[in-house]
């Protein structure tokens, strides 16, 4: 094993040096290191952070492929090169190499810049604060390629990439410590720094924006809509894809979160790995359900009338819900971040129910951008230590009764 | 109320080595090394110096702070060496064992007119007192403070515990002795958790036994007092260790130190995994050098169980508490794509591609590698899984670490010690160090609160 030898004599020559966090960061990417334990337990379990992020990144993987045919085959759909799938899931519309090149060429460079920036940070950040270089951003530099618009122009996301980890991570003292999801730190950098780039009929399908130069400078071509259905809803338009193709996925929408499919399938890889916590994911469907309900009773009661601009969104149906806009990857992939989101079981069934709660309500009554699951995890990252904290104050009541018990 | 204790909570760790249940007469150790570390918290004031002739049972030092507490020699003998370490500390004290033993004559004791006093300061006086340990704090018990209960696991649920049922067997006369010693040590009762009614402690008269089951810690005796009698503040409960009530037995019966104790030499280093008879403070080299360890293996001598015992040169010494000897392999070595790969041969409560889960009842090869880096803590609900506690683990860990004394009370810290939070060190993600980080809370508020 001369590899295995050389990179140790390496490891032992940058010990103590500035670069050492650097050169361990890229050996132990190798190499589990030849660390032992000291007094304390003297075994320890298989897991490390490393395995627990690298389970994360393969429940996404299927989602980055389906993200990229899904990419091209709305291109190709709107300039009329294909017709619409018709068969189901495997439809050979969809599956075609035509497709996946299109989306290949454009999502890959979103992730390596997504990475790139990242990952820059973090290894300038460990050099200069001398700790080792923690994996919370091989998670999060995959999410953020799947929630933006396909078209985002890439000086865009590595500027909101530079934001939301130094602001949103760094600056609390890096992994494990941050208030807020990154990742969603970076998505909210773009919606608040760049709205006409995250929202309208513009950018979720690939070319749009070009294409609507292109007729602005007056080529004679067909401008190239792509409208996410939330955005149809909230302008009380009728939706033209169906139910299917929004469970299967082939609808406009941010690069990884059209498949609720494909999600679901990555959340039980998850639950079933032990990783992602199913209390946050079921407790969270729950809550969306109740504020669907909700809201279908208001329109099947007759509070509303068809002008509302409410409409449109308030009588989808409430089980729809759950199947458009960035609700599942959501519910899936960012509520479950176990450092933002509540640390016990008990406040993970309450953080869970008003992720889901929330973002239906503000996916309602948002005018200008219908999606409410990006605003709703911020806001409940905010207030989970507060749930925590009356979960962990029960538990010491508890004690404190049995004290005054004893004393009286 | 039924007596009996069933936990869900935990993990058992299934190890390759289990001792067969034979016991050998180990090799007579020539010398025998005690070491003030072992107990907790004591300042040792040396009462037999250097050179100075000691029977079994005579006062070797004594602690600076609780005058009364004793601490006996194990065998008679010649004090030869006191090894120092910086500003003078006491680290060890040798003794160079005489052919033919001699024990202090401290005379039986009658327990029939005995007195909790009388009871209190024969132990004090005879060495018995340092097998007494209290909660909080987790240290050797203040005999100045009577404790609400006492509490003994008779059941061991560690990996590769020795077996009380079969060390202790035999011994039911020294044991019934030392638990109605105890029982007069308190007002409440003296509670004793067995793992089957054919255990030796079970028959035992003028206690409160308690059936536990369920995984590791199910025998933990921090698990026993959660679920009998959880520890308020202000209160203080008394634990000690199965297999020093029969020392204290011994003593009580026939007026002698017999410091002798069955421990189980185990762990997949060693080559014929078995029991024996041996003494506090003897050599580890007179168990492991036959059919025990190969010389120059790599592999770590551990006194006492994997999760909890301390590491020890293969030169060293049996500490006073333990009754196990593990030697496992150590694992200093790198494993390429180790983080990533399938792992099948370590053990995981996870299933993120480790298979531990296919396999219940396989028995595994641990070594004593960290698979992976020290991390802040991220995931969440992991150690809850195996911790049976009523108690937030990880608020309580940040809690020692961000030194909030109040807010340390106030989560439970007078109920735990550090073995308690063995397993969740085991399966922790971020390898953090939670049995260090809980000593070093209990220690802060010993000092800050006493």
């Amino acid at each position: 094993m001369g590899l295995k030898n050389n990179l140790h004599k390496l490891k032992l020559k940058y010990k103590g040096t500035k670069m050492a966090p650097a050169f361990n960061a890229i050996h132990t990417f190798l190499y589990l290191p030849d660390e032992t334990t000291h007094n304390g337990t003297h075994i320890k379990a298989a897991d490390d952070l490393k395995r627990t992020m690298n389970t994360v990144i393969m429940a996404m993987v299927p989602c980055l492929l389906f993200g990229m045919f899904n990419a091209g085959y709305q291109h190709n759909l709107q300039v009329g090169e294909i017709q619409a799938v018709t068969v189901g899931f495997f439809s050979p519309e969809f599956w075609a190499l035509d497709n996946f090149m299109i989306g290949f060429w454009k999502i890959i460079p979103l992730v390596i810049v997504s990475y790139g920036v990242g990952l820059g940070i973090e290894f300038l950040f460990a050099v200069i604060k001398g700790h080792e270089v923690e994996e919370g951003y091989l998670v999060t530099g995959m999410l953020v390629p799947l929630i933006v618009p396909v078209d985002i122009p890439l000086w865009m996301l590595a500027v909101a990439v530079v934001f939301g980890v130094v602001i949103g991570k760094e600056v609390f003292g890096g992994t494990g410590m941050n208030i807020l999801n990154p990742a969603l730190t970076i998505r909210a950098f773009l919606f608040f720094a760049y709205p006409t780039w995250m929202s309208g009929d513009k950018v979720w399908v690939e070319g749009a924006v070009e294409r609507t130069n292109e007729i602005a400078a007056g080529a004679n071509l067909d401008a190239i809509s792509g409208e996410t259905i939330l955005g149809t809803l909230a302008q009380g338009k009728a939706v033209t894809h169906s139910v299917a193709d929004m469970f299967l996925g082939f609808i406009p929408g941010s690069v990884g979160e059209t498949s609720t499919l494909l999600i679901v399938l990555g959340g039980l890889f998850l639950v079933f790995a032990k990783i992602g916590s199913w209390r946050i994911m079921l407790s969270s469907c729950v809550g969306a359900i109740v504020m669907g309900l909700i809201f279908n009773g208001v329109v099947s009661s007759g509070w509303i009338t068809e002008t509302s601009k409410f409409y449109g969104l308030m009588s989808t149906e409430f089980w729809h819900h759950l199947l458009i806009g960035g609700f599942a990857f959501g519910t899936v992939f960012m509520a479950t971040d176990p450092v933002t989101a509540s640390q016990t079981n008990k406040g993970k069934w309450i953080y869970g129910f008003l992720i889901g709660f929330l973002s239906i309500m503000i996916r309602v009554f948002n005018p200008a951008y219908p999606e409410g699951v990006m605003l709703a995890i911020l806001l409940m990252n905010v207030f989970a230590p507060t749930i925590d904290h009356y979960v962990v104050q029960g538990n010491v009541k508890k004690r404190m009764k049995r004290l005054k018990a004893k004393v009286a | 109320m039924s007596n009996d204790i069933r936990i869900k909570k935990g993990l058992d760790i299934k190890l390759i080595g289990e001792a067969d249940k034979t016991v050998e007469q180990a090799i007579i150790s020539n010398y025998y090394t005690i070491r003030p570390e072992d107990f907790h918290g004591v300042i040792p004031k040396l009462v037999a110096k250097e050179g100075t002739s000691v029977k079994a049972g005579d006062t070797l030092f004594f602690d600076k702070s609780q005058e009364s507490v004793m601490f006996a020699s194990p065998v008679s003998g010649k004090v030869i060496e006191v090894q120092r370490g910086p500003k003078r500390r006491i680290d060890a004290i040798k003794i160079e064992a005489d052919k033919s033993q001699v024990y202090a004559d401290l005379a039986a004791f009658d327990l029939n007119s005995a007195t909790a006093e009388s009871v209190k300061a024969h132990l004090l006086a005879s060495g018995c007192w340092p097998f007494v340990k209290q909660r909080p704090y987790d240290v050797i018990a203040n005999p100045n403070k009577p404790p609400k209960a006492i509490f003994i696991s008779g059941y061991a649920s560690a990996p590769l515990a020795a077996d009380l049922d079969f060390t202790l067997k035999g011994k039911e006369a020294e044991l019934q002795a030392a638990v109605t010693a105890l029982g007069k040590l308190t007002e409440g009762a003296v509670h004793i958790s067995v793992g089957t009614s054919s255990s030796p402690l079970a028959g035992l008269t003028g206690v409160t036994t308690h059936k536990v089951s369920g995984p590791h810690p199910s025998g933990n005796v921090g698990t026993l007092i959660n679920k009998v009698n959880p520890v308020n503040k202000g209160e203080v409960v008394w634990t000690v260790n199965a297999q020093d009530l029969v020392i204290i037995g011994e003593l009580l019966l026939t007026g002698k130190f017999n410091a002798e104790r069955i421990v189980a030499l185990v762990g997949s280093s060693v080559e014929k995994p078995r029991y024996f008879k041996t003494i506090i403070g003897s050599e580890i080299s007179t168990l492991i050098y036959d059919k025990g360890v190969s010389k120059g293996g790599n592999d770590r001598v551990i006194s006492g169980n994997v999760l909890s015992g301390k590491q020890i040169k293969p030169d060293g010494n049996l500490d006073y508490y333990s009754n196990v000897v593990s030697v496992i392999p150590e694992g200093d070595d790198y494993e390429l794509f180790g983080w990533n790969k399938p792992v099948f041969n370590k053990i995981s409560t996870s299933r993120a591609m480790t298979f531990s889960w296919l396999s219940k009842s396989k028995k595994y090869d641990l070594n004593t590698n960290t698979n992976g880096e020290h991390r802040a803590f991220v995931t969440t609900g992991v150690y809850e899984e195996v911790f049976p506690l009523d108690i937030y683990p990880m608020q309580i860990l940040k809690a020692c670490m961000y030194k909030d004394l109040d807010e340390m009370e106030a989560l439970g810290m007078y109920e735990v010690a550090p073995e308690d939070f063995a397993l969740t060190e085991f399966v922790c993600v971020s390898k953090q160090p939670h049995q260090k980080i809980i000593r070093e809370g209990l220690d802060l508020m010993l000092k800050e609160i006493g």
